[in-house]
């Protein structure tokens, strides 16, 4: 066996692959079909919410698609995305020749898509899919659910135990196998921002699994964790849920704070400004992530004391927050910018997640909260952090990494092209959303009173042409891949800095099989 | 179209001032809300939105500045800085201080909204799967209670009927309450968890079944105000909505008293029997309001079964009163025995078992609904 083997050959390359970018990329495209999926759900909602009155579908089924948006799009397409990601690229920036525990990482990929066909399938069940949003408060999610119920709970099963593995193996990647000399303090900072992931993930997918399971013992062996009649409570299940759900949305945002970091500092052709303060940013905010759950339930009755300490907490995060945005924009500074696809995509970023924070901050405030809470105005926050924040800085990761990835190169042109229809498409879909939730539209509504037509019908064509702008990004990558034009060197882009840049494009089947030196003088990139 | 409504929105954000924003159409702000927490909610939510937008027009600004001035493109030389403490522990000290300045108002805003002190009225407001029922909680245990369902009809929904005014937003029995009165509402559910929300009362409470939370009101105007249901409580959650009139005291006491003769007369009434005529036409209405949602407006069926030519329909009396006084175990075909009056209920049944061509001939009295009730 020669050092230098290549993959094998057929199926069993990617089914009983070890090497982690054969895992990130199975990982990719696992995720892109996700948010194919989860997109065409959103097109049912957003067709039907197109005009007042019920056009196309039932409002049973309305839900279903509500649900099965929101959990497609956080479970399939956004976290495997980002831990695809972690898969190509955490090995390459920190010098280590694979991921720490390879076969485990096969498993944890090769169980999510099982665990999907399970989800989707609720589709065709008696009583459909779940229908119950993708909170799934109980007791609409136990006493009320339809038996598909069991399927969702099993599958949230898999998906964690994947999560967790994911998480391990990366942890101990970052721990072990850094090359000598690349310290803690010299790590990318999407490997700083991936690491403090991890810990989040393998902390809170626990206790997931502990709510779902609660539920499983509620609807199948006479327990009553979440009812009232037993001696159980409602509540307790929004407060289980929401340990797990609010570190959950910065699991899903501090990948992509770390892909942010990188991307604007090589555009800008100047390091990263502030470096130690963005790992300390990005650890505050995952430890504030603990203390804040109940900022989702400021309506459910808590006492004053309660709500007083989770305003407060929640407030707190903003200052971790403002402190990684300034150090963006001072990376900006001075700099030499270029605007190449995965900049612009960096900056629409940077743009469009300051809105979804300071919305967030808006929502912070408890009275002020009663207002906006389970209204559109709180959709149009969440979708201006997880898709403007998330998937921007993903998309851009793609574009950044695809010529290391493929040794092709992407057209810049077409690129520019699926930004902006991406950028305006989401603009026009989400911006009027506030307008409706502060009017007073309540979200996951299948049709809404006559004042709101105006800005729905705005909103669905603007949720189209994003819908459609990422079958342009499919038409990119594939282009790309197949007829890309070759890149000769290893650094593609002049201002980028990293371990990754020192490896030939497309990256070798085995990168660093000899530990790279790392430059006392380098740091971080 | 489109593109003027986005104009619009545009051109009305950057120009004109908050407290103009309301439009009656294409509203873009918060409601401003009529009572006095409303109010104080309404200038928190505007303090802290030009709070941001200052500091947003500031951030943005030096971003913009450096992508029109730094560019590669001018043939600048970038740069080498990349740290400095001092600045760090600025921009962390400044933000927290604005925040204390957002905490103060908000504490005290909040405090106020938890003050159910002292209420003169109190409500007993409980979800159902999908209506709402208020009860009026009365000293001396003479309670007034009713249900309020969505009184758009399913062909306005369906698209077939032309739109109302207040399409899915007007109920067939408001909830009254006097006007410059604190008014309590204790909040609970009979099902799933709702909340009930009300914009320009500025109170969302939500609804658990098992357990009562509190909000209040004290609204200084007369008016009609209306709200939605806010947390996802299945199939038709878009479908229950809330309407609040606010009336004079005077108004109000006739409101309560003629509401006591009804149930008076209520009670008197299923002593009675009544023809079938009578009964087919208020079982219509109460089929309309009550079933038709679920079964269908011809009783073809939906989420539920349809009762056109059903076996429970066409069969046994004593069995279709059963499902109808006390639901179906594990469906969403609730327990209206608790929700219809007795008359209602033998409306309702003779209505079933002889439209939709399910002609029985059967006639069902309320006295039959109260022998059924007692076994």
């Amino acid at each position: 066996m020669g050092a230098h083997h290549g993959p094998a050959k057929g199926m069993s390359r990617w089914l009983l692959t070890t090497n982690h970018k054969d895992i990130g990329t199975m990982y990719l495209w696992f995720s892109f079909a996700m948010f194919i999926l989860g997109g065409a759900f959103a097109m049912v909602i957003r067709a039907e919410l197109f005009q007042p009155g019920m056009q196309l579908v039932e409002p049973g089924f309305f839900n279903q698609m509500t649900t099965l948006h929101g959990l497609v799009m956080v479970f399939g397409a956004i976290m495997p995305s980002f831990v695809g990601l972690a898969n190509w690229m955490i090995p390459m920036m920190i010098g280590a020749p694979d991921m720490a525990l390879p076969r485990m990482n096969n498993w944890s990929f090769w169980i999510l898509p099982p665990s999907f066909l399970m989800l989707a399938s609720t589709l065709f069940m008696e009583g459909g899919a779940p229908a119950f949003g993708w909170t799934f408060y109980a007791p609409l999610s136990t006493t009320y659910a339809p038996p598909s119920v069991t399927f969702f709970i099993f599958a949230i099963h898999i998906l964690g135990v994947s999560s967790i593995m994911g998480s391990i193996n990366i942890i101990a990647t970052v721990m072990n196998m850094r090359a000598p000399g690349m310290s803690y303090m010299k790590m990318p900072l999407f490997v700083w921002t991936w690491l403090i992931t991890a810990f989040l993930l393998v902390a809170v997918m626990p206790v997931l699994a502990g709510a779902v399971t609660m539920m499983l013992m509620d609807i199948h062996f006479g327990t009553s964790f979440f009812s009232a009649a037993g001696g159980g409570d409602p509540v307790l299940f929004q407060h289980v849920f929401w340990f797990f759900g609010h570190p959950e949305v910065y699991i899903i945002i501090l990948p992509a704070f770390g892909v942010v970091s990188q991307i604007i500092p090589a555009f800008s052709r100047k390091p990263l400004f502030g470096y130690a303060s963005m790992v300390y940013a990005t650890a505050s905010i995952a430890l504030l992530s603990f203390i804040v759950w109940a900022h989702h339930m400021y309506t459910v009755g808590m006492p004053v004391a309660g709500e007083l300490f989770f305003m407060y907490a929640t407030m707190l995060i903003a200052v971790p927050t403002g402190v990684k945005v300034f150090n963006w924009i001072t990376t900006m500074w001075r700099g030499a910018l270029s605007f190449e696809t995965p900049m612009l995509f960096c900056l629409g970023f940077l743009v469009l997640f300051t809105l979804g924070g300071f919305t967030g901050l808006m929502l912070s405030i408890a009275p002020a909260d009663f207002q906006y809470h389970d209204t559109y105005f709180v959709v149009a926050h969440f979708h201006y952090v997880m898709v403007a924040g998330a998937v921007f800085s993903m998309t851009a990761a793609v574009y950044y990494w695809i010529p290391k990835w493929t040794g092709r190169m992407y057209s810049e042109s077409m690129g520019r092209i699926h930004f902006w229809v991406s950028f305006i498409g989401f603009n026009i879909a989400f911006f009027p959303q506030h307008f409706v939730g502060l009017a007073g539209m309540p979200r996951r509504i299948p049709d809404y009173s006559l004042q709101f037509a105006d800005f729905n019908m705005m909103s669905s064509i603007g949720a189209f042409i994003y819908g459609a702008s990422q079958l342009l990004f499919l038409y990119n990558v594939i282009v790309t891949i197949v007829a890309g034009e070759k890149v000769g060197e290893d650094k593609i882009w002049d201002g980028a800095e990293g371990l990754e840049w020192t490896v030939p494009c497309p990256a070798p089947y085995h990168t660093f099989e000899v530990p790279p030196k790392i430059d006392a003088v380098s740091a971080h990139a | 179209m489109n593109f003027k409504t986005v104009a619009k929105a545009c051109v009305v954000s950057l120009l004109v001032s908050g407290p103009t924003w309301a439009l009656a159409q294409n509203q873009i702000n918060m409601a401003k809300g009529v009572t006095e927490v409303g109010a104080q909610i309404y200038g928190l939510h505007m303090l802290i939105f030009w709070i941001c937008a200052v500091i947003g027009v500031a951030v943005f600004a030096v971003m913009f500045y450096s992508i029109i001035y730094h560019r590669k493109s001018r043939g600048v030389t970038p740069a080498q800085f990349h740290d400095s403490t001092q600045v760090e522990i600025i921009w962390t000290i400044i933000p927290f201080l604005i925040l204390i300045g957002m905490a103060v108002p908000a504490t005290s805003t909040l405090l106020e909204v938890y003050n159910t002190d002292d209420a003169e009225i109190d409500i007993l407001i409980t979800g159902y799967q999908w209506k709402w029922k208020y009860e009026y909680l009365d000293e001396q245990g003479d309670n007034v209670a009713f249900f309020s369902n969505l009184a758009t009809s399913q062909e306005e929904i369906y698209n077939t009927d032309a739109k109302g005014a207040n399409y899915l937003l007007s109920v067939d029995e408001p909830m009254v309450i006097p006007v410059d009165t604190k008014v309590r509402f204790l909040v609970t559910a009979n099902d799933v968890i709702h909340s009930w929300w009300v914009p320009e009362l500025a109170v969302k409470r939500d609804a658990i079944p098992g357990f009562i939370n509190e909000a209040w009101t004290k609204v200084p105007t007369e008016g009609v105000y209306r709200g939605q249901c806010t947390e996802l409580c299945g199939a038709y959650h878009g479908f229950m909505p809330i309407e609040v009139h606010a009336v004079s005291r005077e108004e109000y006491d006739a409101w309560l008293a003629a509401k006591r003769s009804e149930k008076v007369a209520q009670t008197a009434a299923a002593q009675q029997a009544l023809g079938f005529e009578e009964l087919m036409a208020s079982g219509e209405a109460v089929y309309r309001a009550q079933c038709s949602a679920c079964h269908g407006a011809q009783g073809e069926g939906g989420v539920g079964n349809a009762i056109a030519g059903s076996a429970i329909a066409l069969g046994e009396v004593a069995k279709h009163l059963e499902v109808g006084i006390k639901g179906v175990a594990g469906t969403a075909m609730q327990a209206f025995g608790g929700q219809l009056s007795d008359v209602d209920m033998a409306a309702v049944i003779t209505y079933q078992r002889n439209a939709f061509g399910n002609n029985t001939g059967d006639i069902v009295q309320p006295a039959d609904v109260v022998n059924h009730k007692q076994g």
